[in-house]
């Protein structure tokens, strides 16, 4: 009878597993390891399964991920809850430690070297952190709103990992927590601030890249910027403030000041558009602030806040740009934002990932036979740039089918998150989702020339061992959790 | 614990925005993958090096298999711009023993869109053309030193007499239009200028071939594409056999030096062309590599001499008396005269007021004795009488008139496969109405067209062909200078006989008048013991200057094996200088050498000097 009921317990778990997760997991981990194979192709016809190829190794790492991963799955889910913050210490420690005596590799100090096996620390600190912020997240009667002190502490487990990660010089990977925002926003974080980020971004993309030619006297980056800015006052004067009368009458305003503006240009007297927009800006935000107060203020308040710090922001991003970052700082973001062309020094690696992927075509020149993959055209090709492989090898359908498999992988884990008992089941899910929606958006990004080069790798695909495990740990850890989701009696 | 259900519902904001990401993702894609086939060929480019193999140009043979022109390697610096990094260019100019500014200078050429139309950094160009055996062994050993930059093996052309260049012709770089006419060319290619290398240009030049080598990030080579299926090995150019009997060219050459003129043989049964000389000539040889544009330009620029200019040909002569044959032709096959038709000559001819003089010889003159003693006055009867015949008009006369003229090869090109012949002209009835203004003419006003003058031009090609028609008794072949092609056949057209309308019994008479001209007449030199030559002088009114000698004829007379004509420019009498040289050519094919008692007259020939 106790054997049957271990046996039963044991295939309750095993039928409770989430198989789809797994077959997404272990398609993305066999596609990457065959990419790492063309990838390193060299003509030689070394086996795929060869050690000395980074194809053999990446088997290797694989054979080893999954011993961990079943690991992870026998191992009582309750274990991590209960060392959450232990685990997360003791990888702050192990961070803390590599600053110290990793060996500089390129500039970053990151690498933990056992003899031949090096260990990147960064990458296994994901799911510690994960697992802390849950646990943050899952502490008795915790609700992100109810106190400021709660954002405090749950940034406070972002940062220490960030901040470490960033004195081993490490920039790519540090980024990655900057994407538990989301955990954030899905605990309850004002959607202003998601809303805030991505107007900042649009402002200062907009306000680099164009510069030129000028309109009424500014840049037509500024230009549209001020245009922007008064069409989201106006607009969240009337979603967000639900205050039709005044943003009618900005509105009409501003139309009023227009037929100014030509009128006046018909008798040749231009207008600059610095004095045009801030005054027409300060007159609009005048009017607001009188006549808010016949409604809740607070909306109304936020709303000219995010008027005047975009402002500012704007003003201060182009100073910034202009004078505080270094010229090839400089040159690094007009190459991403394709102000500047660039094939040899900053944007060669780009350049040649996107003719690698945009002579793959339709249907690709099939396996092996990418002969920029093969001749090694696209630098970091096994680790960071591993899609062109695919892009060339594969083509259009091969890339497209790449991107919804870690789509509906992605899809798939919101949807696991949202099955969760409990609350920490469901941060941690939504922690493993965050990381993904980051590396797949940047690395993806920036193979094909949308984003700055930012070296982090391809989740499950790119080549080496850390970022393998890390992601594997990640995973798993989520499916142990999830399958014991039943048993929890809150 | 309690659910959320409003943040709940943040999922789809979440996942929106992963989703919208995707979707731009997958719209980037399709604009590099699909939409964009730049890239492609960047790519094409990165990893490709379609190296281009050059076929052996065809080679040419004389009549007798005697190799004439022949191939000899010449080596091209190439480079592809953009493989091109900082390299030492003084130890590059060093290698090549060249200037910086020279290198500059060629830098500048090889990007010069009009010199260099096809000018990509993307694919090989051309930088230095024709290095020396020295320099290609040097820059070869050091090649590794200068990434991006290769050597391309080609041929240029080697004479092995200097001779025929008006024949031959050579071979230049292709031009921007060459490009543009013909996509087998590529900037940098050769191509065939002038003679036999321009018009014969298709057979000669092969087929390319290619090579597709793959080639690293660093420009190292990884061998060859797909194991060089898709390698295509050249095919080389065919060999010509010319008809041209070089050493019967080169004697023609020795004979007119210092003279202006051409000479031109046929084969009368093949309408082969055995010689074609142009003087004054230039060594064929002046024309091939590094000195080729410096030459070249000295030899446009030389008006005086215009060595490029090819008279025999190119040059539009009135053919004089040589033109006397083809009226007897028409009189006879049109019944204005019979053989026995004679006419008065005291003097010339004279007629309302117009006067053609002519010289001393037995009055009146049939046909054959006017050849043999070229009378003026009695061609010009036959035309008055065929033109102004009762119950015609004379229009339609003159026209009847010329299309035997033209059936016989003139007033057209005779289609001889080198190009930039001449058509010459024979005026027909409108071109009288009109210089005429509409006022009448008659056979009368235009009767200097009758002996070769007035309006008549003909090349020196043309009056040969005519000997050869006489020849032949009745028809010819278009001539040409290409006797086979190896692996084809010639064109049809130099293997199908042109007959003109005029029976056969009248070249018979025609023929023996030229024999008597020989016998008794106007070139007696010509009468080679045991040849039968058949001949007639000419001596060219010319508006410019000094008459010019002109001879035409045939031998032997019942079995013709050379059809001649000899026009030298500015020379005096027919007697004078044509129908020695022409004797002399004779001679010389026929026996193979000069006999003793022509030793003296050739020595004459080859030392005069008219200009």
């Amino acid at each position: 009878m106790e054997l049957r009921n271990d046996n039963k317990t044991n295939t309750s778990m095993f039928r409770s597993i989430d198989w789809m997760t797994i077959v997404l997991y272990m398609a993305l981990v066999i596609m990457g390891a065959i990419s790492i194979y063309a990838a390193s192709y060299d003509f030689d016809n070394a086996s795929i399964f060869s050690f000395q190829e980074f194809s053999g190794k990446q088997i290797t790492w694989i054979g080893l991920s999954l011993i961990i991963g079943c690991g992870i799955l026998l191992i009582d889910y309750r274990i991590y809850e209960s060392y959450a913050y232990p685990i997360y210490i003791g990888m702050l420690l192990l961070l803390v430690v590599t600053i110290f005596i990793a060996p500089d590799i390129k500039g970053s100090r990151s690498w933990l070297v056992f003899g031949p096996v090096s260990l990147q620390p960064a990458e296994f600190a994901k799911f510690a952190t994960a697992l802390a912020l849950a646990k943050l997240f899952s502490s008795y009667n915790f609700v992100l709103n109810h106190k400021a002190s709660n954002y405090f502490r749950a940034l406070i487990i972002i940062f220490l990992p960030i901040i470490l990660i960033l004195m081993q010089k490490e920039t790519g990977s540090a980024l990655v927590y900057i994407s538990l925002i989301f955990v954030l926003y899905r605990e309850g974080m004002s959607g202003m601030v998601l809303f805030s980020m991505v107007c900042a971004i649009a402002y200062f993309v907009i306000t680099v890249k164009y510069s030129m030619p000028l309109i009424m006297g500014i840049p037509n980056g500024e230009f549209i910027v001020f245009v922007l800015i008064i069409l989201v006052f106006i607009g969240m004067l009337i979603l967000f403030c639900k205050d039709l009368i005044v943003a009618r009458n900005i509105f009409i305003g501003y139309l009023v000041s227009i037929g100014i503006i030509y009128v006046l240009s018909l008798f040749d007297i231009q207008i600059n558009g610095r004095i045009y927009f801030l005054s027409t800006l300060i007159a609009a935000l005048v009017y607001t602030s009188i006549s808010m107060f016949r409604h809740r203020i607070d909306k109304h308040l936020i709303t000219i806040g995010f008027v005047i710090v975009s402002v500012v922001f704007m003003f201060s991003t182009n100073y910034v740009f202009n004078n505080v970052l270094q010229p090839h700082q400089q040159n690094r973001i007009k190459v991403t934002l394709g102000t500047i062309e660039d094939t040899r020094s900053v944007g060669y690696n780009v350049n040649q990932s996107k003719i690698a992927i945009g002579s793959g075509g339709v249907t690709g020149k099939g396996f092996l036979n990418g002969t920029q993959t093969t001749l090694k055209y696209v630098p970091e090709q096994h680790t960071d740039f591993i899609f062109c492989t695919i892009g060339e090898e594969h083509g259009f359908v091969g890339s497209v089918t790449v991107l919804i498999i870690y789509l509906a992988l992605i899809l798939r884990i919101i949807y696991l998150a949202e099955r969760q008992r409990t609350a920490f089941g469901r941060v941690y899910a939504y922690c493993v989702a965050s990381y993904l929606i980051l590396h797949l958006s940047i690395n993806i990004g920036m193979v094909i020339g949308l984003c700055p080069v930012i070296g982090i790798p391809l989740p499950f695909f790119s080549y080496g061992g850390s970022a393998l495990w890390g992601f594997t740990i990640l995973l798993f850890i989520l499916l142990r959790i999830d399958a014991s989701r039943k048993e929890r009696r809150d | 614990m309690r659910k959320d259900y409003s943040l709940e519902k943040r999922k789809y904001i979440i996942g929106g925005f992963i989703t919208l990401i995707v979707i731009i993702y997958i719209i980037r894609l399709f604009n590099l993958q699909i939409a964009d086939n730049n890239l492609k060929e960047i790519a094409d480019s990165n990893a490709f090096l379609r190296r281009t193999i050059y076929p052996a140009r065809g080679l040419m043979y004389d009549r007798n298999g005697e190799l004439v022109v022949f191939n000899q390697p010449a080596y091209d610096v190439m480079m592809i711009p953009r493989d091109v990094e900082n390299f030492d260019t003084i130890a590059f100019c060093r290698t090549l023993n060249i200037s910086v500014e020279q290198l500059r200078a060629y830098w500048a050429d090889m990007k010069d869109p009009r010199k260099n139309p096809g000018y990509s950094s993307y694919t090989p160009q051309k930088l230095i053309s024709h290095l020396s055996q020295e320099d290609y062994g040097r820059l070869q050993e050091k090649l590794y030193l200068f990434p991006g930059f290769f050597i391309q093996k080609r041929t240029i052309r080697q004479y092995q007499h200097n001779a025929a260049a008006n024949v031959l012709g050579n071979i230049r770089e292709v031009s921007a239009s060459d490009i543009e006419r013909d996509s087998y060319y590529r900037s940098g290619d050769y191509t065939g200028d002038l003679g036999v290398e321009k018009s014969y240009e298709p057979y000669l030049r092969g087929e390319k071939g290619v090579e597709i080598l793959m080639k690293d990030s660093r420009g190292r080579i990884k061998g060859k594409f797909d194991e060089g299926r898709h390698d295509r090995s050249p095919s080389a150019g065919r060999n010509l056999t010319l008809s041209i009997d070089i050493k019967l060219q080169e004697y023609g050459e020795r004979l007119m030096q210092g003279k202006k003129g051409a000479i031109v043989a046929i084969e009368p049964a093949t309408g082969e062309i055995l010689a074609m000389v142009s003087s004054p000539t230039y060594d064929p040889s002046l024309l091939v590599g590094k000195q080729r544009g410096k030459n070249y330009r000295a030899l446009v620029n030389d008006s005086h001499r215009r060595p490029l200019f090819n008279r025999a040909l190119q040059a539009a002569y009135p053919p004089g008396s040589t033109f006397k044959p083809t009226q007897a032709l028409i009189f006879l096959q049109e019944n204005i005269v019979t053989t026995g038709t004679a006419f008065p000559c005291y003097g010339g001819y004279v007629n309302r007021g117009l006067k053609v003089g002519c010289h001393g010889h037995a009055s009146p003159i049939a046909v054959r004795p006017a050849l043999e003693t070229s009378c003026n006055a009695y061609f010009c009867w036959g035309f008055k009488n065929m033109i102004d015949k009762r119950g015609t008009k004379p229009a339609d006369q003159l026209n009847k008139w010329k299309d035997y003229l033209v059936e016989m090869g003139y007033g057209y090109k005779t289609g001889v496969d080198l190009p930039s012949e001449s058509r010459g002209f024979i005026p027909n009835a409108e071109f009288y109405s009109k210089s005429y203004r509409g006022a009448n003419w008659s056979g009368n006003t235009i009767i200097s067209v009758s002996i070769g003058q007035g309006e008549i031009l003909a090349t020196p090609l043309q009056i040969a062909n005519l000997s050869a028609l006489i020849a032949n008794r009745g028809y010819f072949y278009t001539p040409h200078v290409v006797k086979a092609i190896q692996d084809t056949t010639l064109p049809k057209e130099f293997t199908t006989r042109r007959v003109p309308h005029i029976d056969k019994k009248h070249y018979d008479v025609v023929a023996e008048g030229m024999r008597m001209a020989v016998t008794g007449g106007t070139c007696r030199t010509a009468n080679l013991p045991g040849l039968n030559v058949c001949g007639k002088t000419g001596t060219a009114q010319n508006p410019h200057g000094k008459d010019h000698s002109a001879f035409m004829g045939f031998a032997p007379m019942n079995d013709p094996k050379i059809a001649i004509c000899v026009y030298v420019e500015n020379a005096g009498f027919g007697a004078t200088y044509g129908v020695p040289i022409g004797t002399l050519m004779m001679e010389m094919y026929l026996k193979g050498e000069i006999s003793a008692e022509h030793k003296d007259l050739e020595q004459r020939m080859i030392n005069a000097k008219t200009f």
